[in-house]
């Protein structure tokens, strides 16, 4: 059986043993069945051309976790920013673990997807909201099928949360390999602030492919700032499929920081429903091995008057190949829209692969919309000048790739996030530098 | 202290240096002068080890040791310096950064801790302002942005900064007003001492009027054809190069 097969006969016994008054039953049927249409996409569609999902797909991978798994707090803090306080939403094994998280229910709702697809009093916001902004493409099907886990998130009109909320998915191992489908579901009032920090973390050096569905509502004049940390274990594969609504004067930003990991997608995709909206996508990509990582991204701009901003960064060492495809589509009535978007990347050894391809389509007259792409070596006169003042070759090439990468991290809001991510490039790059990054 | 013997130089096929001696002491200021194109820059690259030139005669000894096939670095390390003619910009790192970062390596290599803060940030107070640099200029990118002169002055507070023992400075005066000029040559001139020499590039006289050399060689078509002394800069500046051609010839 393949794992298409599997998981359409898992689907009959998840949902018998889902509560059958579920709000989202009729959904989750629906997506099943659209699943089983379209499958798994391959490289004959346009937008998988560069990326190959077989070789996961070929895994045996389980689709329920057998057992729950406990872990100790000490042996993943690293894994949290625990300098500072935070919220804190956790799942081991697709599971949530009351034990590490951190709610709230004080003045808005900082939990779980489980608890509001299962209380009355929610009701009413997941049929407003859940499902409402995603795309019908077959791995948002299928998470939308197996939807039962994730982060929930509620802010009410004028609150500014206080502390950073933090989505962490640890993976144990506990099965040989494992298939996740995390869905998270947040909801931005108007007015309000937020900022969300989210990784996907495996434990062990068994295989895991996570397959996740986020949907953010950014309510007018909202401001949310969303960091992606995806430097996980070469074993762990992640699709992230996030959708993005904003409403009139919302600006929301999103950092994808991809260091590890064996095969990551991002499909990535905001759309701007109201006036002066502001969309920042920001990207560091740092690969190695035989490591992939696929940027797709979407701006979709429906109204006028708005703005974009894309910025993606990579540095390609070894084998490692990447993707960028970044989609920006005005729509007739999107006019005065200031769009740019501009991906840089640079290749360390002679067998890494980039792939970059910007797609405007624009149906507006009265635009600005720019592009620029980039793919070269390290600047060989650079390098000498650093090296002429004594600084080694390692060092001077690191100095070099950290410079290249910095103007993405300026704009990370969380000073500790800013250090963490800091040094997490020094470590991918290999070297303590002479100064604190 | 250098020592430059029969030195042949260039890039694929093509020769650039053709048979250079050279040889500096300490204490020393050398002058090289020289029309457009007759290897002066290449000269200053190669002394301090740029790879795109290969050596194919000849040595470089500095303190008796042959230094042709050390890095940049490690030539760095046992103190040669060059003030580029185009220092390179590389946003996002800070001067503070950079120079730190230099200092550090330089001494890692030489068996020594890190300089403590302290003494780095009041080293980095006192020569900024031996050189008139506004403090905020520290913190800025390197060399992005910067000026034609507050490039050149950020390579000499390297080098006040680096203290080497043999300063290479290529065109240092292009790009310079003359107040900025008599900072950067005043800058020089208090960082000499009877250890360290001064090799100066330039095309025109008006910088030795600052910083006086004791030589001063005319570089021409790969060779050093005439040497002198500072009278020699004043005869050029006069004359030009085309009496000196024809010296050559005959």
């Amino acid at each position: 059986m393949n794992l298409k097969e599997k998981l359409i006969s898992s689907f009959l016994a998840f949902e018998d043993y889902l509560e059958d008054d579920s709000p989202i039953h009729d959904l989750r049927n629906t997506a099943i069945k659209n699943f089983e249409v379209k499958g798994f996409p391959t490289k004959k569609d346009e937008a998988w051309k560069y990326t190959s999902l077989n070789s996961l797909l070929k895994e045996d991978l389980s689709v329920f976790p057998k057992q729950e798994s406990a872990i100790d707090f000490k042996d993943v803090k690293k894994y949290f920013l625990h300098e500072i306080d935070t919220y804190k939403i956790v799942f081991v094994d697709g599971i949530y673990s009351s034990f590490l998280s951190s709610t709230t229910h004080e003045g808005m709702d900082i939990c779980l997807l489980s608890a509001a697809l299962s209380k009355d009093k929610y009701k009413p916001i997941i049929e407003n909201y859940f499902n409402k902004v995603v795309k019908e493409d077959s791995l948002t099907s299928l998470n939308t099928a197996f939807a039962k886990e994730g982060a929930y998130i509620f802010i009410p009109k004028n609150k500014e949360v206080e502390k950073p909320v933090e989505i962490i998915n640890f993976y144990t191992g506990s099965e040989a390999a494992l298939m996740l489908q995390p869905r998270n579901l947040i909801i931005v009032g108007e007015n309000a602030h937020i900022q969300i920090i989210e990784r996907h973390q495996s434990l062990s050096t068994n295989a895991v492919l996570t397959n996740a569905v986020t949907e953010l509502f950014c309510e007018k004049r909202s401001m949310v700032d969303y960091y992606k940390i995806q430097n996980d274990l070469p074993e762990a594969s992640l699709i992230d499929n996030t959708y993005i609504k904003q409403e009139r004067d919302s600006v929301c930003s999103l950092h994808t920081f991809s260091f590890g990991g064996k095969l990551t997608r991002n499909n990535l995709n905001f759309y701007q429903w109201g006036e002066h909206c502001n969309s920042i996508l920001k990207g560091i990509t740092i690969l190695e091995e035989k490591q992939h990582v696929d940027h797709n991204t979407l701006v979709h701009h429906i109204a006028p008057n708005c703005e974009s901003h894309q910025d993606y960064k990579g540095i390609f060492d070894d084998s490692s190949t990447g993707v960028f495809n970044g989609k920006i589509l005005v729509e007739r009535e999107a006019q005065k829209l200031d769009a740019f978007q501009q991906n840089n990347n640079i290749l360390i050894s002679d067998k890494a692969t980039i792939n970059s391809k910007p797609q405007l389509e624009i149906f507006a007259d009265d635009v600005k919309c720019s592009h620029g792409c980039t793919i070269g070596q390290l600047d060989e006169d650079a390098l000498f000048y650093l090296r002429s003042r004594g600084i080694g070759q390692k060092e001077a090439r690191a100095l070099l790739m950290y410079a290249f990468a910095n103007n993405v991290l300026e704009s990370v809001k969380i000073p500790e996030l800013k250090k963490r991510i800091n040094r997490l490039i020094a470590r991918k790059i290999g070297v303590s530098l002479g100064f604190d990054l | 202290m250098l020592d430059i013997k029969n030195l042949h130089a260039g890039v694929e096929d093509k020769d650039i240096l053709k048979g250079i001696n050279f040889h500096v002491n300490p204490g020393e200021v050398h002058a090289i002068m020289g029309p457009n194109g007759s290897g002066k820059s290449t000269f200053a690259s190669i002394i301090a080890g740029k790879e795109d030139f290969e050596v194919t005669k000849g040595e470089i000894l500095l303190d008796g040791q042959d230094i042709i096939d050390m890095a940049p670095e490690e030539r760095a390390h046992k103190g040669i310096f060059l003030s580029f003619q185009y220092p390179v910009e590389i946003p996002g790192v800070t001067v503070t950064n950079f120079i730190k970062t230099a200092i550090n390596e330089t001494r890692k290599a030489k068996g020594l801790k890190d300089m403590p803060a302290g003494e780095m940030l009041k080293m980095i107070k006192e020569k900024a302002d031996l050189l008139e640099i506004d403090r905020k200029f520290l913190s800025r990118s390197l060399n992005e942005g910067f000026s034609g002169g507050e490039k050149k002055r950020n390579e000499i507070f390297q080098l006040a900064m680096l203290e080497p023992k043999l300063a290479i400075l290529d065109e240092t005066d292009s790009g310079l007003d003359i107040d900025a000029l008599k900072i950067v040559a005043n800058g020089v001139n208090k960082l000499r001492n009877p250890k360290n020499a001064v090799v100066l590039i330039t095309h025109y006289q008006r910088l030795l009027d600052y910083i006086v050399p004791d030589f001063v060689h005319v570089l021409m078509d790969g060779k050093i054809v005439k040497s002198g002394t500072k009278e020699l800069a004043y005869e050029l500046e006069e004359k030009g190069y085309d009496w000196i051609k024809e010296e050559v010839k005959a």
